[in-house]
């Protein structure tokens, strides 16, 4: 039984790291009906960011951490202005592929930078763990856990109750309509960029001292991170995190009870049965095609 | 320019539209067929390579560039003819009957996979293909009784009617080749036929393919079968050409790989998948004469502009040290990638053939002709 407890919370955390990088696909998604293939890797720069700004330079951790979203949003946009916006409405394969396109260049380029070892980052959480009775939980397990609700909560406020979250659904939904309702749509989508390669970034610098980074760790995870996604189907927020905890409980449940190589291949078995039985996933709508 | 006056349908759809299709593909094909003679061992070897990436790209052209379905798992299939065939071969079985045995069961595990797919479009069917191939992946490096798992499998020399046929031999050469233009020519006969058309419609607009009484669902996983298929047939001639298959030869990566393949070629026509075959394969060897002879030259250039011996030197030495940077062939490949969609969205064909208008249309030809038209995005949920 205690097993199982704590297979089931270090599976919840590993699915929460999950759950972070499925959010930056559900909003650029959601507000611009582009599949961003690089978001992992969007990720593991903000990874490198944050380790070249606290490890390197010996900064304050809270302020390298804001240090490296600030930079990694600003990242957001330009990739957005470049890669992205020129294709904008074009069939989503040619973005998908410009997307992977831009992921192969940025794990090339990270590992020609930082080089190709595990690097490591010094957080506060890092060290101490939380004694519950005979439960075992470390601090830097559970932070990763706080960090994906405050920022899904804040999330999930900005696009249902603010003004700005309402043009962004607007925009994606038709944009020229939300063109002639006066919304700047230009401007929309490249904020969406930043707001989702910030997001990338908390989970990479959460996730530095669980997995360490390395140039191939957005591969790894974003790979992960698209069942999430599906599971939980691809325009929720909250979808998105309850996709991403279901898959790291999946996986580190097989990796506990299941023999050897079931780990890696359970997150997708589950999600191809997921999509057989509901192909919009868990919490997508159901929509019906108009001719 | 030439017109073409067409009368019937049947006009419509020759092979040959006019006779000088035949005289330049004859003499193409001529040129491929004296290649092993003319050509060194290693350029040789490379040919093999594009043949077989050919023959995946036009596999792949029927299932996402006529059918429109995307894929992300073709590496998937190419592992299951390829570890068909290698275990086929351990108990002595003759080539001809595990090549056409590798393609069978291929074309039906593409038939299973095309069954879930029906009810999936864009991004779900991209990542069903993925989670399909992973899992095949991990299949096949757990499966020891019959992969040897991660110890990977040696493929013995095919022997064709007695005759073994080294995997550096002409005879093995001219057998891909074989497969790659039996294959186009069959691909072309299928898109003539009812059935290509159908692919083509569904392409366009599964709707609208319904309402004409296209059957989508059959017609889907007929276009997964036949795909899936042809990728096993190439699987066969990849395990030979390496002549050792393990499971992480048949990554994501290389999934990816195939898709650049018709990217670049160009996605509307068969032309494509060669054209593309022929820049991935070539790439490589490309990167690498640029990485040993680019130093050398950008050092002469700048002695020619009168930089002194010395700074000819360090100018050298820091232009090796860059290109010879680890990971600099993935940035390329990215950059590559991203400036094809960006600017070259009908691939490398598509510029042969703005090419060729342009020297039609001499001085009449307008930019405008392929300019891309300003689209708004539209949400695909209420579409």
């Amino acid at each position: 039984m205690l097993d199982f407890v704590q297979q089931l919370v270090s599976g919840v955390a590993l699915g929460c790291v999950y759950g972070l990088i499925a959010l930056g696909f559900v909003l650029v998604y959601k507000a611009t009906e582009v599949v961003n293939f690089a978001q992992g890797d969007l990720m593991m720069l903000g990874g490198f960011f944050a380790f070249t700004f606290i490890g390197m330079m010996g900064l304050n951790y809270w302020i390298g951490f804001a240090g490296a979203v600030a930079a990694m949003a600003l990242f957001g946009m330009v990739a957005e202005r470049v890669v992205v916006r020129p294709i904008l409405g074009y069939p989503q394969f040619s973005i998908i592929m410009a997307t992977i396109g831009l992921g192969y260049f940025l794990r090339s380029v990270a590992g020609m930078i930082w080089g190709t070892d595990d690097l490591k980052i010094d957080t506060p959480f890092s060290q101490g763990v939380l004694r519950m009775g005979s439960l075992v939980l470390a601090y830097d397990k559970l932070s990763v856990i706080a960090a994906t609700m405050i920022l899904c909560t804040l999330l999930w406020l900005f696009f249902n109750k603010t003004v700005l979250g309402t043009a962004m659904r607007a925009s994606s939904e038709n944009m020229l309509a939300a063109y002639y309702m006066g919304i700047p749509v230009k401007r929309v989508v490249s904020v969406v960029w930043a707001i989702s390669a910030a997001v990338a970034t908390c989970a990479g610098v959460l996730l530095a001292p669980i997995t360490f980074i390395h140039s191939n760790v957005g591969l790894v995870l974003g790979l992960k991170a698209f069942p999430a996604a599906v599971l939980g189907g691809f325009g929720s927020i909250p979808g998105a995190v309850v996709g991403g905890v279901l898959i790291g409980v999946i996986e580190s449940m097989a990796g506990f009870y299941l023999p050897e190589g079931w780990k890696d291949v359970a997150p997708y078995v589950v999600l191809l049965t997921v999509l057989l039985l509901k192909p919009e996933g868990l919490f997508g709508l159901h929509v019906r095609k108009k001719v | 320019m030439r017109f073409l006056f067409k009368t019937d349908y049947e006009d419509d759809i020759k092979l040959f539209p006019h006779s000088g299709y035949v005289v330049s593909y004859g003499i193409l094909l001529a040129l491929l067929l004296v290649a092993p003679y003319a050509l060194s061992s290693y350029l040789m070897s490379q040919l093999v390579f594009v043949c077989i990436y050919a023959t995946v790209g036009v596999a792949l052209l029927i299932l996402t560039g006529f059918t429109g379905q995307a894929s992300l798992g073709h590496a998937a299939f190419l592992a299951i003819g390829a570890y068909t065939a290698a275990y086929l071969q351990e108990y002595n079985v003759p080539f001809p009957v595990y090549f056409l045995a590798a393609g069978l069961l291929t074309g039906i595990i593409g038939a299973m996979v095309g069954f879930p797919a029906l009810r999936l479009t864009g991004i779900y069917l991209v990542i069903a293909t993925i989670s399909f191939a992973l899992i095949v992946e991990e299949i096949l490096a757990r499966w020891e009784s019959v992969t040897h798992g991660n110890e990977g499998m040696r493929v013995k020399a095919l022997s064709l009617l007695g005759v073994t046929v080294p995997r550096d031999s002409p005879t093995f050469y001219y057998l891909c080749l074989a497969v790659l233009v039996l294959t186009i020519v069959g691909t072309l006969n299928l898109l003539r036929s009812p059935t290509g058309r159908a692919f083509v419609a569904i392409r366009d607009s599964e709707t609208a393919a319904r309402s004409m009484g296209v059957n989508v669902a059959l017609y889907k996983v007929k276009s997964f079968a036949i795909s899936a298929a042809i990728t096993g047939l190439a699987g066969v001639l990849f395990a030979h050409k390496l002549s050792f298959i393990s499971p992480e030869m048949f990554t994501l990566q290389l999934s990816i790989e195939f898709i650049i393949v018709i990217l670049i070629g160009g996605t509307f026509s068969l032309h494509g998948a060669v054209l593309g075959a022929i820049f991935i394969v070539m790439i490589d060897p490309f990167l690498t004469y640029l990485k040993d002879d680019m130093p050398g030259i950008i050092a002469g250039i700048a002695a020619a502009f009168g930089a002194g011996p010395a700074t000819a030197g360090s100018i050298q030495s820091s232009v090796a040290a860059f290109a010879s940077l680890n990971g600099l062939k993935g940035a390329i490949y990215g950059i590559i990638i991203v400036l094809f969609v960006l600017f070259e969205p009908l691939g490398l064909y598509g510029r042969w053939l703005k090419i060729k208008l342009f020297f039609q249309l001499f001085p009449l030809y307008k930019r405008a002709t392929f300019k891309r038209q300003k689209i708004y995005v539209k949400s695909e949920r209420n579409r």
